[in-house]
This record gives C-alpha cells, sequence and structure tokens, in this order.
C-alpha cells in the first residue's frame, strides 16, 4: 500500500522544479502588484476626498469579502464578455495582485496609524508637504510596525498560487495534477510539492521576522 | 461665512507688528478656547505666555502654526494674511497653498519634542533645509551642525533620538527649528515634559537666542522666573482671553488684576 518509488521521484524532479520557478514568479509579481496597489489604497483611504475614499473602503471590503478564486474566475471568464481577454497568467496576476493590495492596504493603514500625531505636526511645522510627510516621516516609521503583517501576506499569496491552476497556470499544484493523472500516481508529486512549499515558506518566515528587527534597530527604535 | 469684511489685506507702515492676532476666535463645538483674542508682537520682541491649564495658551501657538484652523478673526504675520488670503479684495480661508508659503516663517518647538525618531540629530536638522527649502546636502549640512554647535549638541550629531536625554532632544529640536530661518520662534511648554535637572540646558539655549538673535518669539511656559527674566513681555490667559498683560518686571511685581494675583500666589506656593 505505502508504495514510495524513488526513481519516479528522481523522473519527475525537473518538472516540478521548474513548476517551482513558474509558483514563485506568480508570487513574486502577485506580490509586488500588491505591495504597490496596496500603498495607494491605504493612502488614498486617508486623503480628503470624501467620495474617493467611500469607494475604495468598499471596494476594499468587497474584495476582501469574496473568495479569492470566485475574483480569479471573474477576470479571466467574464473579462471576455466586455472584450477584455487575457492570458492565464496576466488574469491571474490581476486577481490575486488586487486580492492582496487589499489586505496590504490594511496592514500599511495599521502601521501609519500607529506613528503619533506629533510626528504630523513636527513635519507641518518644517513646512513639509503630505507627500514628503508620508515619503520622508510617516512611511518609514510606520514600516516595523506593518512588516510582520506584510511577511504574513507574503507568505500567504505563496501559498495561494496554486489557485491559478483552476486557470490553468502552471504553477506546482496544477504540474503535480498532470503528472499524477499521466502516470495514475498521486502520491509522490502531490508530497513533493507540500515539502517544496514548506522548504520555502519557514525560511521566509524566518527572512522576514530578521528583516524586521534590523529595520527596527536602523531606526534606532530599539 | 469664513470670508472677512473690512480685514485689511495687508498690513503696512513703520509699526507693524510681526504677529497681529485680530478678534482671534477659536471654538471646539460649545467649548470657546480663545475668544477674541487681540494680541500683537513686534519683531524681535519675546513674549511669554502664562497661565492656568485650559485658558487657551497652547492654542495661541497651534493656531499660529497653522496647526489648528480658525473660527473666526484672522491672524497676520509679517504684514500678511496667515489663516487668510486675499481674493478679489477680500480675505478669504487660506488654502494650503498659500498656507504653505506663509507658515515658511514660522518655526516650532513642541513639549514632546517631536523628533523623527528613525533620523540622526544631523538627519532630523536637515530634513527640513534639504526637502522643503531645497538647499543641497553639503549646504543643509553647514547649516545644520553650525545650529548643532549653537545648541551644544554637535557631539551627539550621529546620535539617534532613543539615545539621547530629554533635554538633549529639546535642543536638537530647536536646532531644527531654527535650520528653517524662521522670522518668529514658538516654544510650546518646550521644558515641562523634562526632568528638572536638565531644564537648564534647554533654557540656556533659548536665552542665548534672545541675547544674539532677533527673532521674535512666543513661548508658552509654567517657569514663571525664566519668564520673567528673558521676556519682553508677559501675557496672562485667563478663560481665552488676555486678563493681564506687561512688562515681566510689572506683571510678577505688581499684578493688577486679581485673577493674576491668585494665579501667582498659588504658582509660587508650589515651587
Amino acid at each position: 500500500m505505502f508504495d514510495w518509488r524513488w526513481d519516479f521521484v528522481a523522473e519527475i524532479m525537473p518538472r516540478l522544479l521548474w513548476a517551482t520557478g513558474n509558483t514563485l514568479m506568480a508570487a513574486g509579481i502577485g506580490y509586488v502588484i500588491a505591495l504597490v496597489l496596496g500603498l495607494f489604497l491605504a493612502l488614498g483611504q486617508r486623503g480628503s476626498n470624501r467620495v474617493l475614499t467611500t469607494i475604495l473602503r468598499e471596494g476594499i471590503e468587497f474584495i476582501r469579502s469574496t473568495p479569492l478564486i470566485l475574483q480569479i474566475f471573474f477576470v479571466f471568464y467574464v473579462g471576455p464578455q466586455f472584450g477584455l481577454v487575457l492570458s492565464p497568467w496576466v488574469a491571474g496576476m490581476i486577481a490575486i495582485g488586487l486580492h492582496y493590495s487589499c489586505y496590504l492596504s490594511e496592514v500599511y493603514r495599521g502601521g501609519i496609524e500607529s506613528v503619533p500625531r506629533g510626528q504630523w505636526e513636527a513635519a507641518t511645522a518644517l513646512n513639509m508637504t503630505r507627500w514628503q510627510t508620508y515619503k520622508q516621516v510617516i512611511i518609514p516609521q510606520s514600516l516595523p510596525f506593518a512588516l510582520a503583517g506584510m511577511g504574513n501576506y507574503l507568505v500567504g499569496i505563496f501559498k495561494d498560487t496554486p489557485m491559478l491552476s483552476v486557470i490553468g497556470v502552471y504553477e506546482l499544484v496544477h504540474t503535480a495534477n498532470a503528472i499524477g493523472s499521466e502516470n495514475y500516481r498521486f502520491l509522490e508529486p502531490y508530497t513533493l510539492v507540500g515539502f517544496i512549499f514548506l522548504a520555502i515558506s519557514l525560511p521566509t518566515a524566518a527572512l522576514v521576522r530578521l528583516f524586521e528587527g534590523r529595520v527596527r534597530s536602523k531606526m534606532g527604535m530599539n | 461665512m469664513q470670508n472677512l469684511v473690512g480685514y485689511p489685506l495687508e498690513l503696512t507702515g513703520e509699526d507693524t507688528p510681526m504677529v497681529r492676532f485680530t478678534n482671534v476666535r477659536k471654538s471646539y463645538g460649545p467649548l470657546v478656547v480663545l475668544d477674541d483674542l487681540n494680541l500683537d508682537v513686534a519683531e524681535g520682541e519675546m513674549v511669554s505666555i502664562i497661565g492656568p491649564s485650559g485658558s487657551g495658551k497652547t492654542t495661541v501657538l497651534r493656531m499660529l502654526m497653522t496647526l489648528e484652523t480658525i473660527n473666526g478673526g484672522c491672524i497676520y504675520v509679517d504684514g500678511k494674511p496667515l489663516t487668510h488670503m486675499p481674493k478679489n479684495d477680500k480675505l478669504v480661508l487660506a488654502n494650503t497653498r498659500y498656507l504653505r508659503e506663509r507658515r515658511a516663517d514660522i518655526g516650532m518647538c513642541f513639549q514632546h519634542f517631536n523628533l523623527f525618531p528613525h533620523m540622526t540629530a544631523l538627519q532630523n536638522c536637515m530634513e527640513g533645509p534639504v526637502q522643503v527649502l531645497g538647499l543641497s546636502k553639503t549646504e543643509a549640512r553647514e547649516r545644520s551642525e553650525e545650529l548643532l554647535e549653537l545648541v551644544g549638541m554637535i557631539d551627539k550629531k550621529d546620535q539617534h533620538p532613543s539615545r539621547l536625554s530629554g533635554g538633549q532632544q529639546q535642543r536638537v529640536a530647536i536646532a531644527r527649528a531654527l535650520a528653517m530661518r524662521p522670522k518668529v520662534m514658538l516654544f510650546d511648554e518646550v521644558t515641562s515634559a523634562l526632568d528638572p535637572e536638565v531644564i537648564g540646558e534647554v533654557t540656556n539655549v533659548i536665552r542665548a537666542l534672545v541675547s544674539q538673535h532677533k527673532l521674535t518669539m512666543l513661548m508658552v511656559t509654567h517657569q514663571m522666573g525664566f519668564a520673567r527674566d528673558i521676556s519682553d513681555r508677559v501675557c496672562f490667559f485667563y478663560g481665552g482671553k488676555i486678563e493681564e498683560q506687561g512688562p515681566p518686571a510689572d506683571l510678577f511685581g505688581n499684578p493688577q488684576k486679581e485673577r493674576t494675583q491668585k494665579f501667582l500666589s498659588a504658582v509660587s506656593e508650589a515651587i
């Protein structure tokens, strides 16, 4: 019953490693989109335009309250009805980037709000603009508060990339499925995929913690 | 509703004050903090503001720094309106761009210093000159080091605020504000958060500023002895109004109003 075959492992390993590259790329691109877009969402929510802030807040709530997989399907399959034909990769990156940008915007918002009011006042007394204050004073100080959450979502987005398999992105789980159905053997590919995820997630989380400590001490906060 | 009628668009003449509060009113909901305040501060004058807490004295400084909005009246700095801007021969509430232009004349030090914790003392001083005044890093460094020298903090210029004592942080904060070359300096209870033994190092810096520089200064303080020593004029605030004002020798030595007498005797008993 439990016949683990090492020769099969050796045979499928190159394909899984290639798919690991795709998974890392998907997580990486998606995360960069989420990091940048999330910052704009967070700052936009704090702006003085009431209409804009309401739209952003409700939009973020909407995306956070619906499943990622539905959003992926929506971008990929409903898009063409509106003339928006996207490749699985592009559709997947938009969906996952947008989804995580909403979570990251909340992380940024928490970080930004944890910076004391006196810092804003000091920046005003130096006659800095709103944008200069964010860039030079507020965002750098909110970083230590936000880094833990940012790291969590880095690991989170990485673990959510298998959802892209539903629209045919050849990431790890999609590839393991394909290998399994071609060979009628699922034990090795699924087990290996699990270990690959573990082998990447654990060190990433540890690195984030290390980075957090370094940022804190560099900012003279310890 | 904030358009002002009958206020001059500009103050001119020999005796134009550096700062003028004209009928300034500030309230938070039903709570009136400043009630029809009129106050002139001449160029180079050092004015201390004293009074019980809740009398509106800190609000005076915060409004001058544009940290609070105005509910009535107008503030002028160096002859031009600060809280309002001229538009079609009327004064309307100032917009962000106008405020930025006008508040370049004003610098402020806070009770809790509010240094940027992620920057060294030197970087704190260079930040404004580089970002706001557009100075080169070299120029900004030169100016900042000169000022850190003045406040006696040049040895600690590469330290972050978390490594500095309260008195040291406040001295860096004074250098940081001066680096912007303001015409008016505001000191908001700058010694209130300090341990007694380091108050002297901050008051000595302010003393040196008063004697060596022709800065216009407004200072809110609880240190009566210090206010008496260095002020040209002392204003006693009570209930959002100036109850009594005058040269320190008169106000402290021979207060006319009963509230002033009561306040001063209560304060001297506490010491």
